[in-house]
């Protein structure tokens, strides 16, 4: 009898499409003396400090697994930073697990909440994975498109606008990538008050929480009432150029974290214990490097903006992570078309905006997360291109 | 998280880098040229800039002779990387301003540089003290840079990041 895996493949896993970034930069990466501004991690390595507590765990034979929920120093560390920079109390027996980065976090909060036909609010532009994980369960993601005008803000009359009894869960993807938009605590109480009014949850994905420019993240977690109804995803990738350690964390009330626990368990076992140790020394002794960062970051910021401006591209001013997002609308081109030509005709790799949800489609992603020459390089090239086009 | 001042931030700029266009470092501060151009006097006048010299590393220069003394280790080589895997492991340390592997008895001399007398004393018995290797310290003379003013000598400046899909 032939075989056909087609007819064994999950007919929902066939029919996501991969991520639109994937494609656009294998093209890229064959390309000699091409730029870009296309990755989404830091370009900083880990300090130095974090790198050997991992390589001292390993010579002290720190090899096995941890408990599924991760080391409770780790936890305890984490509990001990939330508080002392949002303002957020967890007990660490009972309101963390530690996860494979951030994105596993997403993942377990999403399977431990939807069923068939529940639907999860998901603002657009965004982070690539909400969607494809509520469809895996066989929920609903329901966009809502977050707009320039309002900074890419989420307001509570779009919010309300979506909401059906079959809702279960808002993403709050702030600060939030590719926007670099983030909610201030008078956005998050207009949202919690509409909240406060359902029995939706909140996931609260706060992996950029430590890059903001203009004053310090505020968790909606810290909204009155809103602490039992909030899982905040948080890690070590973006705050202390951790990617590759692959580790992040959810805190929330008991009983959702002990449902995520229990699928993170059957599917993981534990966090892998080596990037557990290390994230031990980030939080105990890794303030400085985040500020040293995003202090790099926020000069890379101010370059990039103000010369996407100086040219032409109508830039937003990004206010958290490490993105700027201008829009290529003044060029009549869609995103993609744009993207492309500007690969082929001057090898500078962006993002074209509707990878993030079709509310991306006439705006471009740039990360700053790159050197200033190459910054500068790459605005070179754009106004240059800007040029030809006209 | 405390603010940086302007001054302070234009000070780290140009320590890494004292080339930089003043049109550059006002884009980086969002800050005008004037108010950069100010700055830079002030701190030229108050001595707090001393001047805009180049970091060198001597040993790459037209047979240079320099010398200094530092902070010396004496080491137990690893298995298989001898020396090289220890320097490693010191120089990474953002506090250590040079690693010389040296002559003589000993093996290691360093440059520590910090705030304060306690800074330093606390750098040496948290970090230095505790590792493996370490048997005793003398003073020496440098056979070889490995990092110079923040920099390391023979690291290459590559950006190794993959394509990822996120």
């Amino acid at each position: 009898m032939s075989f056909e895996v087609n007819k064994i493949l999950n007919e929902t896993v066939k029919n996501i499409p991969p991520s639109g970034i994937r494609k656009f930069f294998d093209v890229a990466a064959e390309m000699e003396d091409c730029i870009s501004l296309g990755v989404g991690e830091p370009d900083f390595v880990t300090p130095w400090h974090i790198r050997d507590e991992g390589i001292y765990s390993l010579e002290k034979g720190h090899t096995h697994y941890t408990s599924n929920a991760g080391l409770k120093e780790l936890r305890t560390e984490i509990c001990n930073y939330l508080l002392r920079r949002f303002n957020l109390s967890y007990n660490p027996l009972s309101h963390v697990v530690v996860t494979v980065g951030g994105s596993e976090a997403i993942d377990l909060f999403i399977r431990s909440i939807v069923e068939p036909g529940d639907e999860v609010i998901v603002p657009e532009p965004c982070f690539v994975c909400y969607k494809p994980i509520v469809e895996l369960q066989g929920g609903v993601a329901v966009p809502i498109i977050t707009k320039a005008e309002d900074k890419f803000k989420l307001t509570p009359e779009q919010l309300k606008a979506v909401i059906t009894p079959k809702t279960k869960a808002l993403v709050l993807p702030y600060p939030n990538n590719p926007t670099g938009g983030i909610m201030n605590k008078k956005d998050l109480e207009k949202i919690a008050e509409v909240i406060l009014d359902t029995n939706i949850m909140v996931l609260s994905d706060e992996i950029y929480a430590e890059l903001t420019y203009g004053g310090d993240h505020v968790s909606i977690a810290s909204i009155d009432g809103m602490h039992e109804r909030t899982v905040v995803v948080n890690g070590f990738s973006k705050s202390y150029a951790m990617t590759g350690w692959r580790l992040g964390y959810a805190c929330g009330g008991e009983e959702i974290i002990s449902a995520m626990t229990k699928v993170h368990q059957y599917a993981i076992m534990s966090a892998p214990t080596t990037a557990q140790y290390a994230a031990i020394e980030a939080l105990k002794n890794g303030d400085g490097d985040v500020e040293t960062m995003r202090n790099e970051y926020n000069y890379r910021r101010n370059v990039i903006v103000k010369g996407f401006n100086d040219m032409g591209l109508d830039c937003f001013e990004p206010e958290g992570a490490f993105y700027a997002f201008p829009s290529i609308q003044s060029t009549g081109m869609s995103s993609n078309e744009f993207c492309e030509r500007l690969l082929y005709s001057k090898k500078l790799a962006v993002v074209p905006g509707n990878a993030f949800g079709s509310s991306g489609e006439g705006f471009i992603r740039c990360s700053y997360a790159y050197s200033i020459d190459n910054i500068n390089e790459a605005l070179n090239r754009m106004d240059m291109f800007l040029k030809e086009i006209k | 998280m405390s603010e940086l001042t302007n001054a302070e931030k234009i000070l780290d700029i140009l320590h890494k880098d004292c080339r930089i266009p003043l049109e550059q470092i006002a884009d980086m501060l969002g800050e005008p040229i004037d108010t950069v151009a100010e700055e830079i006097s002030k701190m030229e006048e108050e001595g707090v800039i001393l001047g805009y010299g180049a970091k060198v590393n001597w040993d790459k220069a037209f047979g240079s002779e320099a010398v200094t003394a530092y902070i010396e280790i004496k080491v137990t080589p690893q298995r298989n990387q001898g020396f090289d895997r220890i320097a490693e492991r010191i120089y990474q340390y953002p506090e250590v301003k040079a690693v010389n592997l040296m002559s003589g008895s000993y093996d290691f001399g360093i440059t520590v540089e910090g705030s304060n007398v306690k800074e330093i004393a606390q750098f040496v018995s948290d970090h230095l003290a505790p590792m493996d290797s370490v048997i005793s310290t003398a003073t020496h003379f440098v056979l070889k840079r490995y990092k110079y003013d923040g920099i390391i000598c023979s690291k290459p400046e590559k950006d190794d990041r993959e394509v990822i899909s996120l």
